[in-house]
């Protein structure tokens, strides 16, 4: 092994790809097989980087050589940057001796479009196939569907993946005509619908017999840039919105544009990346799958951006103050998901310890959820609650004040730009 | 107050609530210790592990228990966490004294200790199985060492064992001085005496390739950082500096 010229090539590779946000690992359930090697699970972030973000697989372009040129991506055609490219066994090596190692739960494999789409699709598969028959691996494989490659392909990709993708890349149509003009949208869909089908029938099939052999079973997903157009938020959550009940993906990731790029289409590359935009875009994701919020209720014509401030619950919860405060040893699961400061579990937690006893102040602490913010909006078992008619702003300035917020000091930096 | 001296065995922890069933007792502290260390405190009581007695315990915790349950607070017990020994036993009479399983009863302050104590020892866990990197040795077995906050040694078999079936592999507690050997097979616990290894020959023992894969990977490490989002508080809070010196990207 010459390596020197592959840890030149991991080094250009893995820089190319780490722009694609999508991480996860788990949501497949493959199982370890005749004592191979490895199995995916729960998923596990094996380390952060410096800029604190997980690390689950080994994230890598095949090549970054491209044929296209689309203004946001730093492999694009016209940008002089070095070349290079993975050859299969290469790219199964490494990934056999991370996972070896437990560096990784397993492979994220994207790759630049080198001559068409089904010729660097069949080498994308073909990692994916050697790892599974030629090695036994059961770890992750996560491939990137690339868009117009052929169904037969396609199928043979979800017989190997855990979990395929295809980045929508702009949340619009609009704006992916200004930024990648050799792009269209249909060519991203038509696979995703096609898989989205394939799903649905393998999984009828798997019912049926249990032998039938798995596919794709940890899903699709894609990714939207945010920020480098002009989309609001309400435009990109009713895109995730539609994308999650038309084509049942698992997950729509959201990556701030990092200016990587001098074009007049794009943001100037001094541009801070938009972090507390992206992270309160995640929150209203999880708003939409974890706490049964209608996308409407999160962003809609009058309030077609999210708070920069606080979060979209909190946001909700003020301009909804009707609903409140409600009784945490009387309200429904669904209505105590609603309430700032509550999650999943301490809401399921409150719900199967209320049968036993009154909850008070003292024992919803302990319970882990925060008072900060929750005590603007419950009674409990105690004489003691909120008794002032304070307006919506008012309960903002006062959960500000006495909030650190990790972006409060980000923001004021962010609202200076505009 | 009765002081109970136990001998950090789960089937002792057992016997002494027996016995504080038998005497009656009421106000009562349990520490782990030795007898003759111990003797200086009035009113104490040597607990004598007995199997039968500790069987008879379990016998009815698992009448008051769901299966998952007492999982929980076997787990609890063997992280061997400073004092929270106390806890456990006020668990362990509060599942008796009440006519239900309370298991979820958040609001009573022995439930929700453990609670947190559980949740304290998956997250370790959790950590283990993401922080462990195994080096690779000569004659092809993968070691590494580790110094977990709680013991979670014995949890972490299912995961290894399934997960990596095909390679022998040793994860060895260096602060609890005893590990985890699998053998291909089956997975026992073993010792090792270092004190008699030259730690110059644990470095020639490593395989040839193994140098390379850990450059490799640390390359990989700095190649997909993105420096326009740097967040040190971030990469602090989900990798805490303690864990550094077995992470070979940290290193």
């Amino acid at each position: 092994m010459n390596v020197d010229r592959i840890t030149e090539k991991l080094n250009i590779l893995a820089d190319a790809a780490k722009y694609d946000v999508s991480c996860a690992s788990s949501g497949s359930k493959r199982q370890n097989k005749d004592k191979g090697l490895g199995n995916a699970s729960n998923g596990i972030c094996h380390t952060y980087t410096e800029d604190g973000r997980c690390v689950s697989l080994l994230k890598i372009l095949f090549t970054n050589v491209c044929i296209y040129d689309c203004a946001y991506c730093v492999s694009r055609k016209t940008n002089d940057i070095k070349r290079a490219a993975f050859t299969v066994q290469e790219v199964v090596d490494l990934t056999i001796n991370f996972y070896r190692r437990n560096y990784i739960e397993g492979l994220f494999l994207s790759s630049g479009i080198f001559k068409d789409a089904d010729y660097t699709m069949e080498r994308l598969v073909q990692v994916a196939k050697k790892l599974r028959l030629e090695h036994n691996y059961n770890g992750y494989i996560h491939l990137k569907s690339i868009p117009g490659a052929s169904d037969e392909l396609m199928r043979e990709a979800g017989l190997y993946a855990d979990r395929l993708s295809i980045n929508l890349e702009m949340p619009t149509e609009e704006g992916l005509k200004l930024l990648a003009p050799e792009k269209n949208r249909q060519d991203m869909i038509t696979p995703m619908n096609f898989l989205k089908d394939e799903i649905i029938l393998r999984t009828e099939e798997k019912k049926l017999f249990k032998k039938a052999p798995i596919f794709a079973p940890a899903g699709q997903s894609t990714q939207v840039i945010i920020g480098a157009t002009p989309e609001t938020d309400q435009q990109i959550l009713q895109m995730s919105d539609q994308f999650y009940k038309g084509f049942k993906l698992k997950r729509v990731y959201y990556s701030g544009y990092v200016p990587v790029l001098s074009d007049n289409r794009l943001p100037a590359l001094n541009t801070a990346v938009p972090m507390v935009r992206e992270n309160r875009l995640y929150q209203a994701d999880w708003l939409m799958r974890f706490y049964h919020f209608n996308v409407n209720e999160i962003v809609n014509q009058d309030n077609p951006l999210l708070d920069l401030d606080i979060d979209p619950k909190l946001s909700w919860a003020i301009r909804n103050l009707q609903s409140f405060p409600i009784d945490i040893n009387t309200a429904d699961l669904r209505m105590i998901l609603r309430v700032p400061g509550i999650g999943v579990q301490s809401a399921q937690k409150i719900v199967a310890a209320r049968a036993f006893r009154k909850l008070n102040w003292e024992q919803l602490k302990k319970l882990g959820i925060a008072m900060n913010r929750a005590r603007y909006f419950i009674t409990c078992n105690s004489p003691q609650f909120e008794r002032r008619d304070l307006t919506g702003t008012a309960i903002k300035q006062y959960i500000l004040a006495e909030s650190q917020s990790k972006y409060i000091k980000n923001s004021t930096v962010q609202l200076n730009l505009f | 107050m009765t002081t109970l001296i136990y001998d950090g065995t789960f089937e002792g922890l057992l016997t002494a609530v027996f016995e504080i069933y038998e005497h009656r007792l009421t106000h009562v502290h349990i520490q782990k210790g030795e007898w003759h260390n111990t003797v200086l405190f009035e009113n104490a009581i040597k607990v004598v592990t007995e199997n039968s007695r500790a069987s008879r315990v379990m016998k009815g915790l698992k009448q008051k228990l769901s299966a998952q349950g007492l999982q929980r607070l076997y787990a609890a017990h063997m992280a061997e966490m400073e004092g929270e020994d106390d806890n456990l036993v006020g668990y362990i009479r509060y599942v008796f004294d009440s006519p239900q399983n309370i298991e979820e009863d958040y609001g009573n302050k022995y439930v929700m200790r453990l609670s947190e104590i559980v949740r304290m020892v998956r997250r370790e866990k959790h950590r283990m199985e993401a922080f462990i990197r195994f080096q690779e040795l000569k004659d092809q077995t993968f070691y590494s060492a580790i110094e977990p906050d709680f013991n979670v040694l014995p949890l972490l078999i299912k995961h290894f064992k399934s997960r990596y079936a095909d390679q022998k592999w040793i994860i060895y507690d260096i602060r609890r001085s005893y590990g985890l050997y699998y053998d291909l097979h089956d997975t026992q616990y073993i010792s090792l005496d270092f004190a008699t290894v030259n730690p110059g020959n644990v470095i020639s023992a490593y395989d040839d390739n193994e140098a390379v894969y850990q450059d490799l990977w640390r390359n990989y490490f700095v190649s997909i950082n993105i420096p326009a989002r740097k967040n040190p508080k971030l990469h602090l809070r989900h990798v805490p500096k303690r864990y550094w010196k077995h992470l070979t990207e940290k290193i």
